[in-house]
């Protein structure tokens, strides 16, 4: 019967499946493997603090920020405070992305002989090892503690991942293009301005917005070593519990991330879509 | 072009007009590069004034940046013995972080997706929860930890899975977002559960995605677990904040040297175990 002969098929087809029992034996065999291993690490040390309390007191403060250094308009308030932060992030970005062109460029297999390229993959992988307070603490060193070192800091931190993308865009780019605008009789600038910047131009600005996004998040980390924006603040209220304080910080950053987020993907839309 | 199309840049700068051969009227919009080059102008010169950036302190004192890369070769390569503790520290930090934060941010993003939740209030206030987790920077989730659970391997892994759960969780819901529900109507219409039918239709769908995020996320906490030792939530930070402490830049050298190689490998195996899955 027809309907037998179906089953049959199915069954067949069934039979004919790559058999991955083993396979997914061993991974999920690896995975535990790992997992335990990374598990023998686990110890909970005696804070000497009640943790439970300080959970509350955090929570607390969240809930109860303290309203006064908020709204406070000198330079000692939040709403400074962010501002620095942004402009830390906002210059940093843009010095970072500046620089990451060329080298995005002698790194990208399509446009340079591949040892090059190689050598400037290793470069970046390097550049972006170095945490962050490494680096602000070597900017100290030149320009003493403030936002500037913040900046320079983010903006050799932004190389990195920036760098990255830049390079897989320029690697997909269409090159197709640029001989027929050679065979227009197009000199190297036209080449640029109408064969590579209209392909690389929204997906550039793209990454750097993205990027600005993830440096405001970052920029917390440059508080540590006094590298300027509202990580120290942050830090100096945590470390001496004043829960009050922290939630007005928390709140302020908190808020001022979700608008930049909402705004930066509203911008990427609009430039993915063109 | 009838004004209800036009934005309030169009009626300010008014678009050219155009007549074309047939007798249409066709109309250029003002160009917004300007406007948006002077905006990003005004907001570089606020913040050159606010961060208070000078060429000049650059170029003059920028030697002093080398002083320390300079000092960190060669390594102290005696020191090699002591960082394998802590860099071990700092992979089973971010391998078990990644590994929770990642395991249970799934409810959590199939709560958050809009093609199977169909409950408004749900949807937004999964969604705002996930962002508020995305905004906490991981620097400050580590302190809190190290407050809660005491200074050690515990509070990084938590900060760690915190920082996972919020993206990988927002990944997660927007790849469920996109997922062909053609299958998942069908496992329906046959009399399946929702649990069952996301089970049979939607998880293997998501699966390859999920698990690459997932990767590509511990590749990142690798280099992020490196910078949690700072505020004492242990690993290689911690070794590093005090080999800076006492200038032995050498040793700093040879730290950052084993990280570097680390880093190398694991976003080389990860890389691989991606190109696999898709």
């Amino acid at each position: 019967m027809n309907r037998d002969r179906i089953s049959k098929e199915i069954e067949e087809t069934y039979a004919k499946e790559p058999k991955t029992f083993a396979l997914k034996l061993g991974i999920a065999f690896i995975v535990v493997l790992l997992l335990a291993w990374s598990s023998s690490t686990m110890e909970i040390a005696d804070s000497g603090l009640d943790g439970m309390k300080i959970a509350a007191g955090i929570v607390n403060g969240i809930f109860h920020p303290d309203t006064e250094l908020l709204f406070d308009p000198t330079t000692q308030g939040v709403g400074y405070l962010l501002l620095e932060t942004v402009c830390i992030a906002f210059l940093g970005t843009i010095v970072g992305a500046i620089l990451a062109v060329p080298l995005a460029f002698i790194s990208a297999t399509n446009i340079v002989p591949k040892p090059v390229a190689v050598v400037g993959r290793v470069f970046i992988m390097a550049v972006r090892t170095i945490p962050a307070f490494v680096y602000g603490l070597m900017f100290i060193r030149v320009t003493g503690p403030g936002p500037f070192a913040g900046l320079l800091t983010m903006s050799l931190c932004s190389i990195g991942m920036v760098c990255k993308m830049y390079i897989e865009y320029i690697e997909d780019m269409d090159t197709r293009i640029l001989e027929s605008l050679d065979a227009a009789g197009c000199n190297l600038f036209q080449k640029i301005r109408y064969g590579i910047l209209p392909q690389l131009f929204p997906d550039f600005v793209s990454t750097i917005i993205y990027r600005f996004d993830i440096n405001l998040r970052d920029a917390t980390v440059l508080g540590l070593v006094g590298a300027g924006g509202i990580g120290a603040p942050l830090i100096f209220a945590m470390n001496s519990y004043r829960w009050n304080e922290v939630g007005a910080i928390l709140c302020g950053l908190i808020v001022l991330i979700l608008i930049i987020e909402v705004l930066s993907t509203k911008i990427r839309t609009k430039l993915a879509r063109g | 072009m009838n004004t209800s199309e036009m934005s309030l840049f169009d009626k300010i700068f008014k678009p050219k007009p155009y007549q074309l051969p047939n007798g249409k009227v066709s109309y250029e919009r003002a160009s917004r590069t300007p406007l948006i080059l002077l905006l990003l102008l005004i907001m570089t010169v606020i913040s050159v004034k606010v961060t208070g950036f000078s060429f000049e302190t650059l170029v003059k004192r920028g030697h002093e940046f080398f002083t320390i890369l300079f000092a960190m070769f060669p390594p102290k390569w005696s020191y090699l013995n002591s960082v394998w503790g802590p860099l071990f520290d700092t992979i089973k930090m971010s391998l078990l972080g990644s590994f929770i934060g990642s395991v249970l941010c799934v409810p959590f993003a199939v709560l958050a997706a809009n093609n199977i939740v169909k409950n408004k209030l749900v949807l937004a206030v999964t969604k705002v929860f996930l962002s508020i987790m995305r905004t906490l920077p991981t620097l400050v989730t580590a302190l809190i930890a190290t407050y809660i659970f005491g200074l050690g391997t515990l509070a990084g892994t938590t900060a760690i899975a915190v920082f996972t759960f919020a993206y990988v969780g927002k990944q997660l819901y927007e790849i469920i977002d996109t997922v062909d529900m053609g299958a998942y109507e069908a496992c329906e219409a046959m009399g399946l559960s929702k649990p069952q039918a996301l089970w049979r239709s939607v998880m293997p769908q998501v699966l390859p995605t999920y698990l690459s995020t997932s990767l590509y996320c511990f590749e990142g906490n690798v280099r992020y677990a490196a910078i949690l030792g700072y505020v004492g939530a242990g690993g290689l930070g911690l070794i590093l904040n005090e080999k800076i402490g006492w200038r032995e830049y050498s040793s700093v050298g040879m730290i950052l040297i084993v990280l570097f190689f680390t880093v190398v490998l694991i976003e080389y195996i990860s890389h691989y175990i991606r190109s696999k899955l898709t």
